[in-house]
């Protein structure tokens, strides 16, 4: 039951870009003619159907409607009335959004930083084959497949402001004073970027890891006996062989990172003092609490945009990097 | 694998003591880091925990009390939606996923491109960013008109179709080999019959993958359910939660029991599917 035994998805024998040209001309795309033959011209539209009704459902209407309800004051039953822009000015203009986006960006960089700095010591200190290794690496793979719900439970009562609640008493112990977490303004935003880290460094070690084993074996080997100290071999062999991994760990992260919802909402939904306010629970606000979901489309498409512009840069900043 | 002994660090393979007590002191760390969360989850699930700030690690004898209180809670009913949703959602997201991915892979129409991009682009498109425009098409959906809202049906059905399964299945049919489905097209089996007894068969392995994935992602999901349940006969496991914790009678022990039944299924499914678990999450994200 593995990818490695079954196809050539393996990631670890060869690199993952050299395997596409040769697939696609071995396909269908090099003899047209036989599957022409072999069916009328709707049986692939019959077997795509299923996916593609619910994409148009699900994905896609919603995706033109929260366009043109941005243009719009939406009003239930009464018919929607249409704006122009003036949704996007009370977006841009009002405090709450910003401070809110100023918040989102603030998280999701240090979450994002955060899960990969020690996502790569993680991996780095737990490359290798023995079993206890292997062990040690999916316990700590645990927190990744928790569901964030459940995530968001279990550090509520581990953040217990009081003196005796869990980490407090950890606190205590090295003698540093209660801390509020999520219930001061002060450390609500870092609480809330520690659990998004612990859910997310041991995702992020095991896509490293998974990249080191691509790294050639014998340039350690070279580099120790030029003389390279450890972090020699890390800085100048393991992290540039890495370089790809990461671009494509940070996309993810940092998209993540600018969707985040259900910690926050459970966590703290905003508070304390609009502290931990990010961009989307100020869209569940405004459209499901305050019925105003003009302006939670106008708020929702720019971040949309904002998710859009940062893959498009990395791309282009990677491609132009591998020129 | 065991000639891949040299690492960066060269960590694993010291043999002196100094490299030793470091290994141990980082594998300690590492498990109090991420395990003992869990653990005291679990320990605070079975232990007498009245004091309502406590989570503890050390064990205060066995109880099964708060599970007690969770079940008189209505858990049972929640466990069973979540059940539901998670079966059903990936009975219509692998059947989906296959169907598509035959096309695609096997077949060359005008336009087929565009599907492509259009699958590609779901992935680009957050569900969090649709969350509201998303509530209204379910009370009310365009040409059929159904209003999925309070219904767990309205948590399945937007579920269905999920773009990194289409595709791991597309990548995954293309390489069965053309010579099999040309001799059954010979001996005059139709589309229906290749996809069914040739192709499908040969792609348990990536059923798995998409398997484990779906089941994950589907157990996971929060925001679909909140915008979907009306009342609390509805709730999934993780949505209800937040009603059991904001209810002054429950102590933090019985919301750590409805958490311990919430992440067991995940829990199983991944130790169980460990390798294709992970595989397909380094190829998935190496591939970007």
């Amino acid at each position: 039951m593995s990818l490695d035994q079954a196809g050539p998805a393996a990631p670890a024998a060869a690199g993952p870009a050299p395997r596409k040209p040769g697939r696609q001309s071995g396909g269908a795309a090099g003899r047209p003619g036989r599957s022409r033959r072999s069916g009328r011209w709707w049986t692939p539209w019959l077997f795509l159907a299923p996916a593609l009704i619910l994409f148009l459902y699900f994905k896609f209407i919603p995706m033109a409607n929260a366009l043109t309800m941005s243009f719009q004051e939406v009003q239930p039953y009464l018919g929607n009335k249409w704006v122009g822009t003036d949704n996007y000015a009370t977006v841009l203009q009002s405090h709450g959004f910003r401070e809110a986006a100023w918040h989102t960006l603030v998280l999701a960089a240090g979450q994002t930083a955060g899960s990969m700095a020690l996502g790569l010591a993680l991996a780095l200190l737990m490359e290798g084959q023995s079993r206890r290794l292997k062990f040690v690496r999916s316990a700590a793979f645990l927190p990744v497949v928790v569901p964030l719900a459940v995530v968001a439970e279990l550090w509520r009562i581990m953040y217990h402001p009081t003196g005796d609640g869990m980490l407090n008493s950890l606190l205590g112990m090295v003698g540093m004073g209660p801390s509020g977490f999520m219930n001061d303004p002060d450390t609500s935003m870092a609480s809330i970027m520690v659990t998004g880290i612990w859910r997310g460094a041991p995702y992020d070690m095991m896509i490293i890891l998974a990249g080191l084993t691509s790294v050639d074996r014998g340039l350690y080997e070279a580099a120790k006996v030029d003389g390279a100290s450890r972090w020699q071999r890390v800085w100048h062999v393991a992290v540039p062989g890495l370089r790809s991994v990461f671009s494509i760990l940070f996309i993810l992260a940092a998209i993540r990172g600018l969707r985040v919802f259900t910690e926050v909402f459970l966590l703290t939904n905003g508070g304390p003092d609009g502290s931990t306010e990010v961009v989307m629970t100020l869209i569940y606000k405004l459209g499901l609490e305050q019925n105003r979901l003009g302006v939670g489309a106008a708020g929702a498409v720019l971040l949309f945009v904002a998710t859009l512009i940062l893959t498009v840069v990395v791309q282009l900043l990677r491609r132009r990097e591998s020129k | 694998m065991s000639e891949q002994t040299e690492t960066a660090l060269g960590l694993t393979e010291s043999r002196s003591a100094g490299g030793r007590i470091l290994r141990n002191v980082v594998h300690l760390l590492v498990l109090i880091v991420f395990a003992g969360p869990l653990l005291a989850l679990l320990v605070s699930a079975f232990g007498h925990v009245k004091d309502p700030t406590q989570l503890s690690v050390i064990p205060s004898g066995v109880t099964l009390d708060n599970f007690r209180v969770a079940f008189d809670q209505g858990v049972l009913r929640y466990l069973l939606n979540s059940f539901f949703v998670v079966g059903g959602g990936l009975l219509l997201q692998v059947a989906v996923s296959v169907l598509a991915g035959y096309a695609l892979a096997r077949k060359v129409f005008p336009g087929m491109t565009l599907v492509l991009v259009a699958v590609l682009a779901t992935l680009m498109l957050p569900e969090e960013i649709l969350a509201l425009p998303l509530s209204l098409i379910l009370s009310d959906l365009p040409v059929v008109h159904f209003n999925l809202i309070g219904t767990l049906a309205g948590m399945i059905v937007p579920l269905g179709a999920w773009g990194f399964s289409i595709l791991v299945m597309t990548e995954f049919m293309k390489d069965v080999p053309r010579e099999l489905e040309e001799a059954a097209r010979i001996d005059g089996a139709g589309d229906l019959r290749i996809f069914a007894q040739i192709i499908l068969p040969m792609c348990k392995p990536a059923l798995g993958v998409i398997g484990v994935f779906g089941f994950t992602m589907i157990w996971d999901q929060y925001l679909l359910p909140l915008l979907v349940s009306t009342d609390s006969s509805s709730y999934t496991l993780p949505l209800a939660l937040r009603t059991l914790r904001i209810d002054p009678a429950v102590t933090p022990g019985v919301v750590m029991a409805a958490s311990l039944l919430a992440l067991l299924p995940s829990v199983i499914v991944f130790l169980f599917f460990q390798r294709s678990f992970v595989s397909g999450l380094s190829s998935g994200a190496l591939k970007g």
